[in-house]
């Protein structure tokens, strides 16, 4: 028999799950399709942000602070990264971005445990939005129905980017034909280091938000990467609405599944991946221009 | 490229000895180093892993981060009949993991396969992170979960009058030792040998690779299954190395750690992992016991990496080699004056093209026997094409083309830019699909087939902008596209000498005459003048000796000089041959063809002769907005 409470808060973790797969993806997707780069560090990116705002947290107290000196934190450190190294690899193979990346990768872990060691560490949700609330027949956590709130807020903030400013108009022609973009004159280095820091402040703003839920350790991005790769193949790469699309079908996979038998959660995303793969390789709402 | 197979034929010595050397000479030189004879079997059994390893992502340019999966799937199949099933044979199930491992890498990769470049990379990652959890969770009763299987025993082999026991420490050794030289050898014979050249041609160009008629995907997966077998016998030593069968062997890092290992040691070397786990092993125990730096060795191994990607491309074994070459090309040219290597090729080059000179005599003859002056054309039609149709969105690429071209026949298409002719031709190779229409070769509808099927029936291109292998020598070049030819679509001849395949270096000798390369066999193609590179662009196409060459503006870009001498090149190779040119050079176009299309708008406009063309209202209207007579001037 179903447990219908038991059913409606899965329904909602994974909710909660897939706003967050759905701004990183986003993040990741939007790298992917202007620079042209698969950043294999984007897990490590959304590690190091949750351990950007525990500083922030500790040092001011404030959640509030956390977030948004975290979110900074990210974006500078993702603009730095681009114009330091990630630069000089776009005319090299798409095997050596991919090497640079996972080995960037490892740094930022390694980086991470030399400073706060391999112990888990959490920051708990501001007064404001700790407890319990109740909707309808259950109880849910207040601060996850708030993550949900704060998550579609910063995807929508991106979309108001991607979709509503100069900027972005030439990220989506860029993703579209990189190529044209290039030829009209436009300086696409500067786009691509824009680019590359916001999808960076995109998976550590996610890193933030999602620490009260889930605590933090070095490893903690491993598996968001996993999973935001799934996301972006369901998805489709390159594309704003295929990571939230992805994103969404992703988490409620993950936590529908988990109810039943948490072991195979993993099992049934991948097989979500395999029917997409077969039936529409190009990914649900994949874009034609960068293959 | 160490890929090379000419190059390492002529080593003095075979490297399969000097390996054999090395590993029995290993236990009585490394102990003098200290080097703990667990670490050795340990550096093996990855060395093993990276040799499969380095065949997908050296060899054939697919960065997998998946190899744990196929690694652990190995190694717990093994361990699972040894330990659970109660199979006695350790040998023998080694060797089904390392099938079950190859069977699971052939349905993986026929899943992976399906997207290239970055999306393989993700799909791989992927499915590396959920043979984890597989393993973890809904396997768990095979698999003993989270404490792995314990007491995998070791191999023993009964010769009869004597029973070898292969124990653990350096009695456990020569069985990996030998493990690893059969591996290393029938590495050895796969890359070079037909198979491991098409692999090279597939990492530098996968389009041209598939365009000269090797099924790409097929090849792919083939490399695939290859790596994954590999990767399965190691996990099965692993188990027997530990007497152990740990779940970590389906981590995500293990991919992670070979990858590195691989491109530390050197990629496209065989070797490289061999050195890589080597380096890595050895400073994880000197950084953490010597230099006391604890868990911070995995951060300076991540950063030495890391430098290694940006600074040194190919690695310790690929450094090594160019500082080998760079002193060896100065020692020599301060003693000669000159590089040895070009003097030692002339005498060799030389006779080559003599030979291959009398072969073009002779293959003249034949072709005027054969060709369009013997049998004129009423052979009748090679090429049908009605009502071919393009439609980009909305844009009209091509509009109900009816095009026909007689078996011998010298065919010229024009119009101006936009006219749409490089997607007709597209069309015609079945690079692209039309939207309507349909093409007949050789009284075959070859519509909605694939170009690789296409170049096998015998109809190829040379392309617009060059598509060459471009880190290959001109030889290596011209080789990959005569295989093709040779061998199909696809052949699993992974232990076949290329010296041995018949009729092979006759085929390049005489392309390399044909486009007038000879004098440049062992050149890489990116030492070529762009003219050079232009030549062995028709080179590829011709060597596949197909029945209708399409040649896509082979003059383009080109100094009035070369425009001139490649004329005279391409008036030489029609003979005998069926063509299709298009260029934007008139004159040499009006000089080459029999019969001219011009095409404007995705329309043929008119056809006729040369002569027929220059005076025509319409073309000149097309051209030059109706100014008269200027195109018999400029002819």
């Amino acid at each position: 028999m179903v447990n219908w409470p038991n059913f409606l808060s899965q329904l909602f973790n994974g909710l909660v799950l897939g706003a967050l797969l759905a701004l990183i993806s986003s993040g990741l997707t939007i790298i992917y399709g202007t620079l042209g780069v698969l950043n294999l560090a984007h897990g490590a990116m959304f590690m190091l942000g949750g351990y950007a705002g525990y500083v922030v947290f500790k040092l001011s107290g404030s959640f509030t602070l956390a977030v948004i000196g975290g979110a900074l934190f990210m974006l500078v450190l993702g603009v730095l990264m681009e114009r330091l190294i990630i630069r000089h690899f776009y005319a090299r193979p798409h095997e050596d971005q991919l090497l640079l990346t996972f080995g960037l990768s490892i740094c930022i872990v390694e980086i991470v445990r030399f400073f706060f060691s391999s112990m888990s560490v959490a920051v708990p949700a501001p007064a404001l939005l700790s407890g319990i609330t109740p909707l309808g027949t259950m109880f849910y956590p207040t601060y996850r129905l708030a993550l949900v709130g704060i998550v579609i807020a910063a995807l929508l903030a991106l979309y108001f980017v991607l979709y509503r400013t100069r900027l972005g108009m030439i990220v989506r022609a860029g993703i579209e034909d990189p190529v044209m973009v290039d030829s009209l004159g436009i300086d696409v280095y500067r786009v691509f280091m824009v680019v590359f820091g916001i999808g960076s402040m995109a998976a550590g703003f996610a890193g933030i938000v999602n620490a009260p839920v889930a605590s933090l350790t070095p490893e903690s991005g491993e598996a968001i990467l996993v999973q935001t790769f799934v996301v972006v193949v369901i998805g489709g790469v390159g594309s704003f609405p295929g990571a939230v699309l992805g994103g969404l079908i992703a988490g409620e996979i993950i936590s529908l599944t988990s109810m039943v038998n948490p072991g195979y959660a993993y099992v049934m995303l991948f097989a979500a991946m395999t029917i997409v793969l077969l039936v529409r390789p190009r990914g649900l709402l994949g874009a034609r221009g960068r293959e | 490229m160490s890929g090379s197979p000419a190059m390492q034929n002529k080593r003095r010595f075979p490297t399969a000895v000097v390996t054999a050397i090395a590993l029995i000479a290993a236990p009585f030189v490394l102990p003098w180093f200290d080097a703990a004879p667990n670490t050795v079997n340990r550096i093996l059994v990855w060395g093993l892993f990276g040799i499969g390893f380095d065949i997908l992502f050296g060899y054939t340019g697919l960065l997998s981060f998946g190899q744990s999966a196929f690694y652990g799937t190995g190694g717990f199949v093994a361990a699972y009949l040894l330990t659970q099933a109660g199979f006695p044979h350790v040998i023998l199930a080694l060797i089904i993991g390392m099938v079950a491992a190859a069977f699971v890498g052939y349905l993986i990769g026929l899943l992976a396969l399906r997207r290239t470049g970055i999306y393989f990379a993700m799909i791989t990652v992927a499915i590396a992170e959920i043979f984890y959890f597989v393993e973890f969770n809904p396997l768990s009763a095979w698999t003993g979960g989270e404490n792995g299987l314990p007491g995998v025993p070791t191999p023993s082999l009964d010769l009869g009058f004597t029973t070898l026991n292969f124990t653990s420490g350096w009695s456990l050794y020569p069985f990996l030792a030998f493990c690893y030289f059969v591996g290393i050898v029938i590495a050895l014979r796969i890359v070079r040998s037909p198979v491991g050249v098409v692999f090279t041609a597939i990492r530098e160009n996968p389009l041209r690779a598939a365009a000269v008629g090797h099924s790409v995907r097929g090849y792919k997966l083939a490399a695939f299954v290859i790596a994954a077998a590999y990767a399965g016998l190691a996990g099965g030593l692993l188990g027997v190395l530990q007497a152990f069968m740990p779940p970590d062997a389906f981590m995500f890092d293990t991919s992670g750690q070979l990858i590195m290992q691989t491109a530390i040691g050197g990629r496209g070397t065989l070797f490289g992992p061999l050195v890589g786990a080597s380096v890595w092993l050895f400073l994880q125990d000197f950084l953490q016991a010597t230099l006391g730096l604890g868990a911070t060795w995995k951060l300076v191994l991540g950063l030495v990496f890391v430098l290694l990607v940006c600074f040194l491309r190919q690695g310790i074994i690929g450094g090594v080699r160019d500082l080998y070459r760079f002193v060896h090309a100065r020692a020599s040219s301060r003693h000669s004056g000159q590089p040895d290597r070009i003097a030692a090729q002339r005498p060799s080059a030389a006779a080559a093209s003599a030979r291959a000179g009398a072969e073009i005599v002779r293959s003249a003859a034949v072709a005027s026997l054969a060709g369009r002056h013997a049998a004129p054309h009423d052979a009748g039609p090679i090429l049908q094409a009605t009502g071919l149709t393009k439609h980009y969105g909305g844009v009209l690429a091509n509009t109900d083309i009816d095009f026909t071209v007689n078996r011998g026949e010298l065919r010229g298409i024009i119009g101006p830019n936009g006219a749409g002719k490089s997607t007709f031709f597209k069309m015609l190779t079945c690079e692209v699909h039309p939207t309507s229409g349909k093409i007949m070769f050789e009284g075959r509808d070859i519509t909605g087939m694939n170009v690789t099927d296409v170049c096998q029936l015998g109809l190829t291109k040379s392309y617009q902008v060059n598509q060459l292998f471009n880190s290959l020598t001109v030889r290596q070049n011209l080789t990959i596209a005569a295989l093709a030819a040779l061998r199909g679509r696809f052949r699993l001849d992974l232990f076949r000498n290329l010296a041995k395949i018949h009729g092979l270096s006759e085929r390049v000798e005489h392309t390399l005459e044909l486009v007038n390369l000879g004098a440049r066999p062992d050149t890489p193609v990116s030492q070529l003048a762009y003219g050079e590179k232009r030549r062995l662009e028709v080179g590829l196409a011709l060597a596949s000796s197909p029945k209708l060459l399409l040649l896509d503006e082979p003059l383009a870009g080109m100094s009035p000089q070369e425009r001139i001498e490649t004329v005279a090149l391409l008036k030489s190779i029609a003979r005998g041959r069926t063509m299709i040119i298009i260029d934007h050079d008139m004159d040499a176009l009006f000089e080459l063809a029999e019969r001219v299309t011009v095409l404007q708008e995705g329309r043929v406009l008119v056809e006729g002769t040369p002569d027929e063309i220059k005076r025509n209202p319409k073309v000149q209207e097309a051209y030059l907005g109706g100014v008269q007579g200027v195109l018999e001037e400029a002819a």
